[in-house]
């Protein structure tokens, strides 16, 4: 292991240390067949590129206030869109009088259920919502019928005269009871009672384990729900196009969507349009991190009321509809129970786990999946099993949020063997580092372990922390918790089941010197349009500037399945490396050509291309593309990435399978107040192994988004509803004020130690830094609460009254 | 229909003349009638600090500024800020820092920055902190914003010493 300190930060006092792994990744090669192709493409051709903190390609436009988000699009004669939403919980729908709003002067179009009666779902196999009810409200603020008028007033004015009869049902908020209650059916898709799925696997002999362990750790856990808020709230705009007498017609859609693709399968299914006739465009977007990944109503009431008007429609979610939208963190209760022998060495983990999915399935089938599958790393558990129920409630659907179904589990799951520690004495940093499960592995549920600098971030957190001088050894009230975490880089299962490529990218150089690189991947913000011009500067060392970045547009652009599960460097990366590496090629053959030299000794960087030998002689990257031109005609290329295959052979078992897991490792330190219970994280040390950091810079600043993200679950957010009196089921608190998330003076310092293990299958050896360092937020402080004044907190959030209890109970 | 009152307001140095409901926030006269929407709409009610424009050289929440409050004032959005071939030194360091992650909170949280910086040419992290405490990010943890205004904050000593101007 060695650390190196790399280029000049950009405040003097900061230095950016990377841990790197060294002759290690010689090693991971033997693990793969087709070896020397994954050697080459793992290794940056010498561009220069690779490794700096340059700047994000569309950075100057942000900064000047000139990107172009949805709401920021105005159309001719465009209309704007209202939804009316259910005040009840439960509730049928006898009749609905739309003729007061339609007679009102300024309204265009109503519509209601009937006029969109198809069924969606982000997963094909649970199609289980319409944009507008059917036949039943589920959850308040389900959506019931769309306005379309001259302006967002009137709009408003409309859907107060929408007359709408409910016979009110009762309704379910508590999982528990919905899993009681099989004869209430909430969502009539639903096959048994309430449940959406469950999902009960058994790997090894986890009874035995636990019977033989020398200390079982047996704890009920509870992770609250809370939801993404991103600053931008969803807003789509939706145009139709008459072609002509007989012709369909082009729908165009700007959407505030991080899965472009899926919803345009979804739009041209639902409308009964071709596909080859819908366009999605996904212009700049303004945060998701998962509360824009599945299709949501205002995009289907969008493109129906622009087909029935024949003029463009707006719908831009005021920011309560954006809680209601939701789709965040599912709550779960957890049992977990962790057996270790006598040393620490885990010998058996079991799971129970109820999932509270709100009113409609989204991901939920994944989510019962993941809040298992997930959790056999970066220890190594030699029997284990799990039995998860995602059943459903009466309030806004539940879905992906930045470290999907597996963020619950973890904190349970950390807490639990912090405890085991405890028990057996051993320093909590040793028990995770006795448990390491180490590279080129196979979890105990099947899933292939390449490159793994888990290690690494163990010693990484633990020396900046200054761990073993302090941990244990502070004054009460202040104290330090580590934590350890796995996720995936993308998935090899792909939403819908198809073997097509699930990145793509299309490359074209002009004699200008210009390259245009079109992407189907989303940037939701985290630089996945920065990342693909890098690489294409690497491979045909051209400049950031003579890029241009077309993305996420489904006319445009090759497809590629969008922002989420952490795929997106991972698999566009390797699709951009394979295009770029054809034209690399054919500039090189043509300028050796010109310089009667063989093409490998043509090197192309800097914006020039160069004699490898002789640094005298060169030419600028514009001549030498308009060599290339000369020779091959029109330059383009393409090129994708599609998963090996991957998985434990049964049902299930791809789900959660990944070409490359990260790993992440951090240290919180805490004070407790033991008057008020209030707990202050002064500091949060983060260790993540991205593999390979492409830009230092970005990954950075995922490492410290999550960890902040993490923090605010942990203390201050809470997706909770009234379950009595009138306005049941009612959001408590739907705004920014009330659902309170940090500010600049709330949120602790941050530390980023990136870690790198060069994942031999990862573009240039990188894997996902997005979502995996979130994890180990919530369980890290809760550790270190632990060693500041001794109580366990296994319920969140970690609130000053909860703080008390415990501290009252510890003394009695 | 509610009545529109006539306005002339300074906006980024232009005088701007035009009708606009009596009803509406600055926020909707700069996004609606001039174009402008680099300040954006992310709560509408004052909670997160997206619509932050200087008024008077005064950050102003503008969702909650009615426009006939701030009738005849000068006004200084984010398209106002950079020059025409260069940024200000704070658009500058949230780029080069990578503090613009989605990019939507960031014009307000850079005007706020802009007026720190102008009545505090040396902030220490703590009055960072609180300067930009109504300006709620979501990506970055705050991280890189801090170290960005640092970074403004230094650049726009040496050009103060330099003698260069904005």
């Amino acid at each position: 292991m060695s650390t190196k300190v790399r280029g000049e930060g950009p405040v003097d006092s900061r230095e950016r240390t990377t841990v790197v792994n060294q002759g290690r990744a010689e090693a991971q090669w033997d693990i793969e067949e087709d070896r020397s192709v994954r050697a080459e493409i793992s290794s940056p051709p010498g561009g220069g590129i690779i490794g700096k903190g340059l700047r994000k390609v569309e950075g100057a436009s942000k900064a000047i206030g000139r990107a172009i988000y949805a709401d920021d699009i105005t159309r001719p004669g465009m209309l704007h869109g209202k939804i009316l939403r259910s005040p009840h919980a439960h509730a049928r729908i006898k009749g609905i009088d739309v003729s007061d709003a339609l007679a009102l002067e300024g309204v265009e179009a109503v519509i209601t259920g009937a006029d969109l009666p198809g069924k969606y779902g982000i997963i094909p196999w649970t199609h289980d919502e319409t944009a507008l009810a059917q036949e039943k409200v589920l959850f308040v603020g389900d959506e019931v019928a769309a306005v379309a008028a001259i302006d967002e007033d009137t709009a408003n004015a409309a859907l107060r005269l929408i007359k709408v009869e409910y016979e009110v049902l009762e309704a379910i908020y508590d999982p528990q009871e919905a899993l009681a209650n099989a004869d209430n059916k909430i969502n009539e898709f639903a096959k048994r009672g309430n449940i959406t799925k469950r999902v009960a696997l058994d790997f090894g002999d986890v009874d035995a384990a636990l019977e033989a362990s020398a200390c079982v750790v047996e704890e009920d856990y509870f992770f609250c729900g809370n939801t993404h808020a991103p600053i931008e709230p969803h807003c789509t705009v939706a145009e139709f196009e008459p072609r002509s007498r007989n012709g369909q017609g082009q729908l165009t859609v700007w959407s505030s969507t991080q899965i472009p693709h899926y919803l345009h399968r979804e739009l041209s299914r639902v409308l009964g349009l071709s596909p080859s006739r819908v366009r999605v465009i996904q212009p700049v977007l303004g945060g998701a991190f998962g509360g824009k990944s599945d299709p949501f109503s205002l995009e289907f009431c969008a493109a129906k009321l622009a087909m029935t008007t024949g003029r463009p429609v707006k719908f831009l979610f005021t920011r309560e509809e954006v809680f209601y939208a939701h789709r965040g963190r599912h709550p779960m209760e957890m049992k977990f129970e962790v057996g270790c022998d006598n040393m620490g060495k885990i010998k058996g983990v079991r799971s129970q786990i109820l999932i509270d999915g709100g009113a409609y399935a989204s991901y939920g089938l994944v989510t019962a999946y993941y809040s298992g599958q997930l959790l056999t790393g970066p220890y190594h558990f030699p029997n284990y099993a799990f039995d998860s129920t995602r059943v459903y409630t009466n309030k806004p659907p539940c879905g992906p949020k930045r470290g999907h179904g597996s963020v619950q589990p973890r904190f349970a799951f950390e807490v639990a063997l912090d405890e085991v520690a405890t028990q057996l004495g051993i320093d909590p940093v040793e028990i995770r580092r006795l448990n390491y499960q180490g590279e080129s592995t196979q979890t105990v549920n099947g899933q292939r372990i390449t490159s793994n600098g888990f290690d690494m971030c163990l010693d990484s957190v633990e020396k900046a922390s200054d761990w073993k001088k302090r941990h244990g050894k502070l004054p009460r009230g202040k104290g330090l918790g580590i934590v350890g975490s796995m996720y995936i880089s993308g998935t090899n299962y792909p939403i819908y089941p198809n073997t097509m490529p699930q990145a793509a990218i299309q490359l074209q150089l002009d004699r200008s010197g210009k390259v245009t690189v079109f992407t189907g991947a989303s940037d939701i913000g985290q630089g996945s349009d920065s990342v693909v011009a890098y690489i294409v500067c690497e491979e045909l060392g051209c400049e950031l500037e003579d890029v241009r970045v077309v993305a996420a547009d489904t006319d445009l652009c090759p497809v590629d399945l969008g922002a989420y599960s952490s795929r997106v460097t991972f698999m566009i990366g390797n699709a951009c490396i394979d295009a770029a590496k054809k034209l690399r090629k054919k500039i090189q053959e043509a300028v050796g050509e010109f310089w009667e030299l063989p093409p490998k000794q043509v090197a192309l960087a800097g914006g020039f291309a160069l004699h490898i030998k002789d640094t005298g002689r060169s030419i600028p990257l514009r001549e030498a593309f308009q060599l290339a031109e000369s020779k091959f005609g029109t330059l383009g290329s393409v090129g994708s990435y599609n998963t090996p295959k991957l998985g434990g052979d049964y049902r299930g078992g791809t789900i959660g399978a990944s070409p490359a897991y990260s790993f992440t490792a951090h240290v919180a330190e805490v004070d407790v107040d033991e008057e008020t219970g209030i707990i202050e994280v002064n500091k949060i040390w983060v260790a993540h192994d991205c593999g390979r950091a492409l830009n230092p810079v970005l990954v950075e600043g995922q490492m410290e988004g999550s960890a902040y993200m993490g923090f605010a679950e942990a203390f201050m957010e809470e997706h909770v509803f009234y379950e009595e009196g009138i306005p049941a089921g009612l959001h408590k608190g739907p705004s920014l004020l009330d659902y309170r998330i940090p500010t600049s003076e709330d949120t602790p310092e941050l530390e980023a130690l990136i870690v790198e293990s060069f994942d031999p299958e990862g573009p240039y050896g990188a894997k996902e830094a997005g979502e995996g360092p979130l994890h180990p937020s919530i369980p890290a402080i809760a550790n270190a609460v632990y060693d500041a004044v001794g109580i366990r907190l296994r319920r969140m959030p970690f609130s000053p009254s909860s703080v008390l209890r415990l501290l009252n109970e510890q003394e009695g | 229909m509610s009545k529109e009152l006539p306005i002339s307001l300074r906006v980024n140095g232009q005088l701007q003349r035009f009708f606009a409901p009596a009803h509406w926030t600055l926020l909707e006269v700069l996004r609606y009638r001039l174009n402008l929407t680099g300040s954006k709409q992310g709560c509408d009610k004052g909670d997160c600090g997206a619509c932050t424009v200087l008024v008077k050289g005064k950050p102003v929440l503008s969702c909650l500024a009615l426009i006939g409050q701030i009738a005849q004032d000068d006004v200084l959005t984010i398209e106002g800020l950079a020059q025409p071939t260069k940024l200000h030194p704070v658009q500058d360091a949230f780029d080069e820092c990578g503090a613009l992650q989605c990019g939507f909170c960031q014009s307000g949280m850079m005007m706020s920055a802009v007026a720190l910086l102008e009545e505090n040419k040396e902030p220490t992290v703590q009055e960072i902190n609180e300067a930009l405490g109504g300006n709620l990010c979501r990506c970055t943890g705050y991280t890189k914003i801090i170290e960005a205004v640092q970074v403004a904050a230094k650049t726009l000593k040496e050009e103060d010493v330099s003698g260069e101007t904005l």
